[in-house]
């Protein structure tokens, strides 16, 4: 950035400092002026299109739109005259010929730019008595709705399809009056990114479909928190009214997320009040009954009484809080029991440095990367934003990307070098090892799907050897990063919730090792494979597939019902906070764990979330670092495994189906239809 | 309004009418395709967009016999220039003179503007109307034989008023040769295409008027 040559321009009087080649809008905005605008968004190319931006320069005969106008040494810009607002109300005028006063029955109103700046620059009657220009409705898939005839053809749908979401399937067809916003073939838009559409749109012309009719911006409770659905660590503001959730939006976080959002956290929130577990069940003659807490306490006392702590076991779920992970670590450890597991895919993590199961680069530092190569990973679907960052760097720098595992549309191009470990083995010999030997900060993007198998370990040892190889694990960069697939993943592993010693893994417990297990959101595992005569606890949410094989039922909350700490795949620690209460009897899951030990004679040592988060901290420092990431060291530690004894059967997925990846998937209605409208071509033989 | 507007604002315009199944270019488009391909940097081969869609017209035209760009065809443009379809779709709707739906044998596009309204367009409208047989803008006879269309100047003003039958014009028309031209056109002759009133390119009507003593001049 310091090579960058500074100018001077002077804004409404004021001088401020711009880098050669910024736009008088952000020399504006740098003033503190503020420019409306409809087309323009920092995020997109610069389209010009809605003249909204108007300002005037000293010297130019007339208005310039300042959101592509380039600023000279010496520019003067005046963004308040007369002229400015007489220029800006004309256009407004015109933008207003064509849309409909629907403002009453549409979504957008209370947060629509239109509205907004109609306030500012719209007159209070119009001059246009011709009929107005009606548009037929599209049909963009189960999340967007479409309601063209609002559209004022800014293209930031197209532009944001085209540029960051990386399918080009919007355009603008036709000419002049007659210029609509469509879809190559009605079909629904094939992207994981596609609310953001809903949120860039300045009006109502692309509103939530699910949202509809649902609320008004003024009446909602807003509550800033994390979005866990995947190990992205999304910033989320949720939108609620009363006990109801309505809707979720991204918050701008720089480093993280920008402002774009994953449709699954974004849409897939009706599953909170869909299939919940809202009072605890006790399992009594083969049959679940409801009961209540003291009840399926004692349930529990009862069997655990007596156990050794070795026939004990516990499992936590990828969407589980710290808070409630390291309560159920404590807990175990008081009976005893070193039967921990928090992977439920069976992958091959080695937690002895945090730096061997971390998205080491960090998702700011993708913008840095001058080569990837993808194993085992499909970044499109396990982090939607993640993928759109590396498409960006791809777009601005070329940054060669390779891919070994399953051929995928990754939204940018990439060189397939094979589908299994033998790929893996010989990267260095092909043309691709030449690319990362060249590279100054290579990535390897490591899937969880690549390790979740017999020879997992073999495949981190190889990738960690690799990013060591190419001199990519040193003080100034980390090129190796791990890909997590959901928002408590990380946390779990952070605070060592792992066999112990002597502890049985998840296999070993599922397989009969342990007599009672005690599962914290383990939904993504096969409850089949628990062995008949386990005393299943299960703690969660919803009433998903481990639930069914559940002795004892403990309702538990949501990640937007409690508040939680979360660690991101890049090892960022955020803070969730509660939007609403869980339903019915559901209690937040650490507050659960506590009573429950009480009952089982081994109270735990804290009763409030300060002392549980000071615990947090205890057991890991890494947790008193709320949103920071952890910085690159060099680390010559090799993960636990040896290389050498790589199979060569083809990488698999962690994510097939992105729309039912979690339980929130698989409970939502929505994102069933979703995965419905996205299915290939069966699905459209049966209609 | 030009037709092609009006087109896209017809809820129905994509079910409208019967596409092609399959389109693949021929021996001749693909030596033009080759010539204008090389006209571009491999990286900027998009910029030949336009001149592959009027290849793609023009060979409708010799095959069908009528003049007009399939989705499958742009679907195939798309393809050879490395750009999205819908890409390619933008830039067919946005110029009317790709015709996005099939169109009879001729192309009549009356020229409605000032000048050539001052001169009589309102005759040759007629004219086409009566000869051709058809309803008005945007209509096709039922012979197949015309499309008529509107169109906005097409810079010939001099010799006005114009009708452009497919890529050429004929100046200087009223309502009896307008007739005369169709009827010529439907007999399966091409009158030979400017003024219809042997004027000398855009030279006075009649005849030169000035400069007639130049040495070595008429």
């Amino acid at each position: 950035m310091s090579d960058v040559k500074l100018i001077k321009v002077t804004v409404d009087g004021k001088e401020v400092e711009v880098p050669l080649g910024a736009t008088a809008l952000q020399a504006a905005e740098l003033a503190g002026a503020e420019i409306p605008r409809f087309c323009y968004h920092e995020r997109l190319s610069i389209a010009g299109n809605c003249r909204m931006c108007l300002v005037e320069v000293e010297k130019a005969p007339k208005p310039v739109a300042s959101c592509a106008f380039p600023v000279m040494d010496g520019m003067k810009i005046i963004t308040d005259s007369p002229g400015v607002r007489n220029a800006r109300r004309g256009v407004m005028e015109f933008l207003l010929i064509n849309h409909p006063l629907d403002c009453p029955i549409c979504d957008q109103g209370g947060e629509c730019d239109l509205q907004d700046q109609a306030v500012a620059y719209g007159q209070d009657m119009s001059r246009y008595h011709e009929h107005k220009r009606s548009v037929t409705d599209k049909y963009f898939g189960p999340l967007i709705k479409p309601i063209m005839t609002r559209c004022i053809q800014c293209t930031r749908c197209v532009r944001f399809a085209t540029e960051v979401a990386g399918v080009p399937e919007l355009g603008a067809v036709g000419r002049g009056e007659a210029l609509q916003i469509t879809t190559y073939v009605e079909k629904a838009l094939s992207t994981e990114l596609s609310g953001n559409l809903i949120d860039i749109c300045p009006v109502g012309a692309l509103t939530s479909r699910p949202y509809a009719f649902v609320s008004r911006p003024w009446e909602l409770a807003k509550t800033d928190s994390i979005d866990v659905l995947d190990a992205t660590g999304t910033n989320i503001r949720v939108d609620s009214r009363g006990p109801d959730i309505l809707r979720v939006l991204p918050r701008v976080h720089e480093d993280v997320n920008e402002e774009w959002m994953a449709d699954r956290g974004r849409f897939s929130i009706d599953a909170v009040k869909k299939r919940r577990l809202d009072r605890p069940w006790v399992r009594q003659d083969g049959k679940l009954r409801p009961a209540t807490w003291p009840e399926a306490f004692q349930a529990i006392a009862t069997k655990l009484k007596g156990l050794p702590g070795d026939r004990i076991g516990a499992v936590v779920g990828g969407l589980s809080d710290a808070e409630s992970i390291v309560a159920l670590k404590d807990l175990m450890a008081a009976l005893g029991s070193q039967n921990l597991d928090c992977r439920e895919d069976g992958a091959a993590l080695d937690a002895s440095n945090r730096a061997f199961y971390l998205f080491n680069s960090s998702i700011a530092g993708i913008e840095q990367a001058d080569a990837l190569l993808v194993i085992g990973s499909n970044p499109r679907v396990e982090a939607p934003v993640i993928n759109a960052r590396i498409r960006k760097q791809v777009l601005n720098t070329h940054m060669p990307v390779a891919v070994i595992g399953a051929e995928v549309n990754l939204t940018y191009p990439v060189t397939h070098l094979g589908n299994g470990p033998d790929a893996l083995r010989g990267v260095m010999d092909g043309a691709f090892g030449d690319v990362l030997r060249n590279a100054k900060r290579p990535m390897i993007l490591l899937g969880r799907g690549a390790l979740a198998r017999p020879d997992g370990a073999a495949v981190l040892a190889a990738a960690w050897a690799l990013a060591q190889s190419l001199n990519a694990v040193t003080a100034e960069w980390n090129g190796f990063n791990l890909l997590h697939t959901q928002g408590g993943q990380v946390a779990a592993l952070d605070l060592g919730f792992l066999p112990g010693q002597e502890g049985k893994d998840l296999g070993a417990m599922l397989g009969g090792g342990v007599d009672a297990l005690w599962l914290l959101g383990a939904d993504e595992l096969d409850p089949s494979l628990i062995a008949p005569g386990t005393f299943v606890i299960y703690q969660g949410h919803h009433g998903d597939r481990a639930a069914g094989r559940a002795d004892v039922i403990l309702p538990g909350s949501t990640y937007l019902e409690k508040d939680g700490t979360y660690a991101s795949t890049e090892g960022r620690v955020q803070r969730g906070r509660r939007a609403v209460f869980a339903p019915g009897e559901a209690r937040e899951d650490w507050r659960i764990l506590r009573a429950a030990s009480e009952l089982l004679g081994h109270a735990l040592p804290y009763d409030d979330l300060a002392a549980v988060r000071a615990r947090l901290v205890a057991v890991n420092p890494s947790f008193a670092r709320v949103d920071e990431v952890p910085a690159p060291a060099a680390i010559s530690a090799k993960p636990a495994g040896d290389a050498a004894p790589l199979g060569s059967a083809p990488f698999t997925l962690a994510i097939t189906n992105y729309w039912q990846a979690d339980v929130f998937g698989r409970a939502s209605e929505v994102m069933a239809e979703c995965a419905r409208a996205q299915a290939p071509t069966p699905a459209m033989a049966a209609e | 309004m030009t037709e092609a507007a009006v087109d896209h604002l017809d809820p129905n315009w994509r079910n409208s009418h019967a596409e092609p199944e399959s389109f693949e270019f021929d021996a001749e488009s693909e030596a033009q395709i080759a010539k204008i391909l090389a006209r571009y940097p491999e990286a900027k081969k998009a910029s030949a967009v336009i001149p592959l869609l009027y290849v793609v017209q023009k060979q409708m035209g010799r095959q069908t016999g009528s003049a007009w760009v399939p989705r499958i065809a742009m679907d195939k443009v798309g393809e050879r220039l490395g750009m999205a379809p819908i890409r390619v779709l933008e830039v067919a709707t946005f110029y009317f003179m790709f015709n996005t739906k099939p169109i009879g044998r001729f192309h009549l596009q009356v020229c409605g503007t000032t000048p050539c309204m001052l001169r009589g367009s309102d005759d040759v409208l007629r004219a086409c109307k009566d000869a051709g047989h058809l309803k008005g803008y945007g209509d096709t006879s039922e012979d197949g034989l015309f499309t008529l269309s509107e169109v906005e100047c097409l810079g010939a003003c001099v010799n006005a008023p114009i009708l452009q039958v497919d890529d050429d014009y004929y100046e200087d028309l009223d309502y009896d040769r307008t007739v005369q031209l169709i009827e010529a056109l439907k007999r399966g002759e091409r009158p030979k295409p400017g003024s219809t009133i042997g004027r000398q390119t855009s030279a006075p009507e009649g005849g030169p008027l000035t400069l007639l003593d130049v040495p070595g001049g008429e």
